[in-house]
């Protein structure tokens, strides 16, 4: 099959509605690439979307993620679900490659036909990761997955803002990761629904629960207070828990009408994406725009122009092309 | 603005344990400006094709050190043929004799690479069958 152009063929959609998974395959790679024709299908299939819902679960690196989705993923499939999983791991920003090793630890969902895994790498566009993993997970919702599990590591703003545009945020943390929690604070419990310390078995887990839920207790009150669950990920161990605080927080969604706000805010934060996601592309492909940056950032670093001058300049330049 | 990347699926079929040679291999390709989706030790052929469908790579490699590489690249090149994915390139290494190599490769197996290849040759190989695949 030919890579180029292949989504544009309404042959190629017509594969992908019947539930084709090679074009589902596919659809995922030309979305992440931004091939041609990809935005054609987009539209096309956006119609068929809104219907799965979306479990972010984000946490500090080794906590146990990869695991832990493995087994949610194999819960929910055991109920009858058809469940897409999209594992996010970070591009080296020095080479554009990454390794990618999530399915290490999903092995056992192996042959399992309810169950969709794709790993994906962050690409390192600002404000391209949410982009793409949305448009991912969008094209999976539109095949007819129920649910969809995105995983992220909750280290950078991007990450967080991934796990954040899902229905339910899980966040998860270790006995051991009291000094990241510390420094992630703000960033992972504001966006947590449901909290899971996870390796329960280890030393430290009581502490580590006691003092999210004195963080939890500052956190101002909305109808839902984010329940803390233990969890020993490689035995199995609470994830009947999780996916039932992942359904409680759900039917909380529902009926406080916090899923549709929830959806809406999403959609916004899209759309503003979007637009700088595309006045960065026109300023990208605008004609002399390499050298007038090169020259102004001479002029700046020279003394010559103030920043602010800069780039209204560069500004001026860029609308001049729109 | 995002482009096509090289996607490559590196596996251990089979039931030895000697992952080093996949893994600084896994790690080159990287380097090299590649997402490399690794899976793991002791994975049947069957789980390997569907991790590459479903990872829609260009290429597969596998590393096979116990023996059993007359039955897992057939089968592995066979189940990527059965469902419609014959353009995805199957290489790999290992400890592979002379006559075996050259079987393979008449059934359509690609390049293979014994102990003591240069990352370097198997970086230029992957993306000259990558680029073959469009």
């Amino acid at each position: 099959m030919n890579r180029a152009g292949a989504v544009t063929t309404t042959d190629f959609l017509e594969r992908f509605l019947a539930g084709d998974r090679l074009a589902l395959a596919r659809a995922i790679s030309a979305v992440e690439d931004e091939a041609d024709g990809y935005r054609d299908f987009l539209r096309q299939i956006y119609g068929r979307a809104g219907k799965a819902y979306l479990i972010g679960i984000t946490g500090p690196p080794g906590a146990g993620k990869s695991t832990l989705v493995s087994h949610l993923a194999e819960r929910y499939a055991a109920a009858g679900q058809n469940v897409g999983v999209v594992a996010v791991d970070p591009t080296s920003p020095f080479t554009g490659g990454a390794l990618l090793g999530d399915r290490i630890r999903m092995n056992e969902l192996a042959g399992n036909e309810r169950i969709f895994i794709r790993s994906m790498a962050t690409r390192g566009s600002p404000g391209g990761l949410a982009k793409a993993t949305g448009e991912v997970a969008l094209t999976m919702d539109a095949f007819g997955f129920d649910t969809v599990l995105i995983e992220t590591v909750g280290v950078g703003q991007s990450e967080l803002d991934v796990a954040n545009s899902a229905d339910t945020t899980v966040v998860v943390v270790v006995p051991e990761s009291g000094d990241a929690v510390q420094a992630m604070k703000a960033g992972l419990m504001e966006i947590a629904d449901v909290l899971v310390v996870n390796k329960a078995d280890r030393e430290g887990a009581e502490p580590m629960a006691r003092e999210l839920r004195v963080t939890l207790e500052l956190k101002p009150e909305d109808g839902w207070r984010p329940p803390i669950i233990m969890s020993v990920a490689t035995e199995g161990r609470g994830i009947d828990d999780i996916t039932d605080a992942v359904t409680a927080h759900r039917s909380h969604l529902e009926e406080s009408g916090g899923l549709t706000s929830r959806r809406r805010s999403r959609v916004q934060r899209q759309l503003e994406e979007l637009l700088a996601y595309e006045f960065r592309r026109v300023c990208a492909a605008a004609r002399d725009y390499d050298n007038l940056l090169e020259f102004l950032t001479a002029e700046v670093q020279e003394g010559r122009l103030t920043p602010y001058e800069a780039s209204a300049r560069l500004f001026k330049e860029v609308s001049r092309e729109m | 603005m995002p482009e096509k990347r090289i996607r490559v699926l590196v596996a251990k079929p089979g039931l030895d344990g000697h992952d080093r040679g996949a893994k600084v291999v896994a790690r080159a390709l990287r380097d090299a400006g590649m997402e490399v989706i690794y899976t793991g030790l002791h994975q049947t052929p069957e789980a390997i094709v569907e991790a590459a469908l479903q990872e829609d790579v260009d290429v597969v490699g596998l590393s096979i050190l116990s023996g059993a590489h007359m039955t897992m690249f057939p089968r592995v090149l066979e189940l990527l043929r059965q469902k419609g994915a014959e353009h995805v390139v199957v290489t790999g290494g290992g400890i592979l004799p002379d006559n075996d190599i050259a079987e393979l490769q008449k059934i359509g197996v690609g390049r293979l690479f014994t102990p003591g290849a240069a990352t370097d040759e198997i970086v230029k190989y992957i993306r000259e069958a990558a680029a073959s695949d469009n």
